[in-house]
């Protein structure tokens, strides 16, 4: 099967989803939204983790930061933003419908563009770090930020924001907020596909393989590492600007920057699916998300333990993922070719 | 060519440099000049200090003194990519390819990064010149048939003749080889030393080559220079080198 025609029919699938899933079960909008949430988190991590070898543990770091900037963004519209915080919700200020739609628009463009900002800003240092230093030193900038804003008083410190009010009735507010997560997981899905098939999805991939060799033959290695972090940062920007609204609260350490929860899932999630691959984190935040689900409601207690098994068994049995596994069990199916005159390699091998 | 007689027809001038690692001294006082558009060999016994000076040449470390000229300009304070970019560039002893990647992905990345266009990146892949280029290249050193394998599962010989069409892919204006027959299988050396003379005379890549193979090397090159202990021993035509004492003890003293 020809690859466009393949990935097409994947993105069909995932879109007529998106539409019915909620008409079909409205019930479970809020957990399908989060669905999307999950596969924006790990398709986007994997830009940099998989696709470059970046092991990135602070993306979470964008997540949080769009979050903020939103939440300043929206509020600061029409208000005083250090007065709002410091009432802690004493102060209810009435948005009109025109003022939330365009804050929320704003607020969320802006979170994509504050976190791609900062992405380059904490990546000329970052990049010069390898490997588990590497992973240890977002790890750091994640949590340096919650504990940062958890002790700056004018967005609210570690007592948070109430986030602008939901105009109109109860129910409608899921559906927008539905609506945006989809859009832009399929955006970012559509970004990433869009980039591994030209010439900067080659130079991730030859990063990831020897970066030395890669500087060697002159290519601008920082320049492309960048600008892959910037794109994954621009999506989780604008994705916490999504939550942050749809939550209505939000505060540094378990909302914006829960590093040891989302944090870690969406590298989990990727490895499960397979990373380095368009569709593996996908898979992997399907999977996950269903399975946490079914453990919140039918395991309580034990949901934890269940999500560490898996990491566990992802990690010791299969560490190229569900894809990477397949990939390697049916390499035609991948379209890649295995070598038909092995003989020949392995007699010179044996020269 | 006016680049070409502007530096007494040199592309790479090496005056008085050393290089040493904590109490090693790898390279003492080495100077050495390169062609341009020639074949120019470097000898030595093991750890006499080629790849060292390989290293020094291309920007992999700072040296400790002297100075290193690429097309008469200073480049010793230069990085690698930058020195890349310029058009010097090195394959490595431990042969180094993106060994996950297919031989053909290997060869599309590997393409000039001079003056090349940001937006260039954004290119799609697996289209064009880029991919004529890299299957004419692979062709020419026998690898056609096996462009759509993942290159970390070709033989050693196999990933050595890759990395050399990776570096032709370059366009490079000199290309310094590390030991490039090193690890081949012998009844190809012949071929191998062929497509190097080629890619010399065809294509005007100035070589710069590393090699233990003395019969290979008297072969190639129109001048060589032997190094011993990390100092310049001496330098000259392959017959020159031949029947030069110092070089026959040093060989024979190291082995
Ligand atoms: N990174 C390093 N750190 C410390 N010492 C080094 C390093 N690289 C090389 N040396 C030492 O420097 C000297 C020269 O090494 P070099 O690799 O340049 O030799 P060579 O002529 O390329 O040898 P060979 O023919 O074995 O490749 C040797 O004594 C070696 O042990
Ligand atoms: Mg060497």
């Amino acid at each position: 099967m020809n690859k466009t025609a393949h990935d097409g029919k994947i993105f069909a699938g995932l879109i007529a989803f998106g539409i019915l899933g909620p008409l079909l079960f409205p019930d479970y909008t809020l957990q399908i939204a989060l669905m999307w949430l999950m596969i924006l988190m790990a398709s986007t991590w994997d830009i940099m983790g998989g696709q470059a070898g970046y092991n990135s543990l602070g993306n979470i770091f964008f997540f949080g930061i769009g979050m903020y900037v939103s939440a300043i963004a929206q509020i600061g519209m029409v208000y005083d933003v250090a007065a709002y915080t410091s009432a802690f919700g004493a102060i209810v200020v009435e948005f009109t419908d025109t003022q939330y739609f365009t804050g929320l628009v704003l607020g969320i463009i802006l979170a994509g563009i504050g976190a791609s900002a900062l992405s380059i800003l904490f990546g000329v240092t970052v990049f010069g770090l390898r490997g588990p230093y590497f992973a240890i030193g977002t790890l750091g900038v994640a949590l340096a930020a919650g504990e940062l804003i958890s002790g700056w008083g004018y967005v609210g410190g570690g007592g948070g924001i109430s986030m602008p009010v939901y105009p109109g009735e109860a129910g409608a507010s899921s559906k927008t907020f539905y609506a945006l997560f989809f859009v832009l997981a399929i955006s970012a899905l559509g970004v990433i596909r869009w980039l591994l098939g030209t010439q900067f999805g080659l130079a991730l991939n030859a990063i990831r393989d020897d970066e030395d060799k890669a500087e060697a033959m002159g290519i601008h290695t920082l320049r492309y590492k960048l600008i892959g972090w910037s794109i994954a940062a621009f999506f989780m920007g604008m994705a916490g600007a999504i939550f942050g609204n749809m939550i209505g609260f939000i505060e540094p350490l378990e909302v914006a920057f829960p590093t040891t929860t989302f944090g870690i899932f969406m590298v989990a999630m990727a490895l499960l699916g397979g990373k380095g691959t368009l569709w593996g984190p996908v898979l992997g935040a399907i999977l996950f998300h269903v399975v946490k689900e079914l453990t919140w409601t039918y395991l309580l207690g034990w949901q934890w333990v269940a999500l560490g098994l898996i990491i566990v068994v992802n990690i010791v049995y299969f560490q190229q993922g569900l894809l990477g596994w397949a990939r390697d069990k049916w390499p035609e199916a991948f379209g890649l070719k295995v070598d038909t005159d092995a003989g020949a390699a392995a007699r010179e091998a044996a020269e | 060519m006016n680049a070409a007689t502007a530096n007494g027809g040199n592309i790479i001038e090496v005056h008085g440099v050393s290089k040493s690692y904590g109490g090693v001294q790898a390279n003492t006082d080495i100077s050495i000049n390169v062609p341009y558009g020639k074949i120019t060999g470097l000898i030595g016994p093991n750890g006499s200090g080629k790849t060292t000076l390989f290293n020094s040449i291309v920007g992999y470390h700072p040296i400790d003194e002297g100075s290193i000229q690429f097309e008469g300009r200073e480049i010793s304070k230069l990085r690698v990519p930058q020195i890349a970019r310029l058009g010097m560039l090195r394959t490595f002893q431990q042969t180094r390819i993106y060994s996950k990647m297919s031989c053909m992905d290997n060869m599309q990345i590997s393409v000039s990064q001079r003056n090349r266009p940001m937006t260039d990146m954004f290119k799609a892949r697996d289209k064009g010149a880029i991919v004529e280029r890299a299957e004419q290249l692979l062709e020419f050193v026998g690898l056609y048939q096996k462009r759509l394998l993942i290159s970390g599962d070709l033989s050693f010989g196999q990933q050595k003749l890759l990395e050399f069409a990776m570096a032709l892919m370059n366009e490079p204006k000199v290309l310094l080889l590390d030991e490039p027959t090193a690890g081949i299988n012998p009844t190809l050396i012949n071929g191998l030393i062929d497509r190097l003379k080629r890619a010399n005379e065809e294509f005007g890549v100035t070589l710069f080559v590393i090699e233990h193979n003395m019969r290979v090397i008297m072969n190639l090159a129109e001048q060589i220079s032997c190094l011993a202990h990390g100092e310049m021993l001496a330098t000259g035509t392959p017959d020159e080198l031949q029947n030069d004492q110092r070089v026959i003890d040093a060989y024979l003293g190291a082995h």
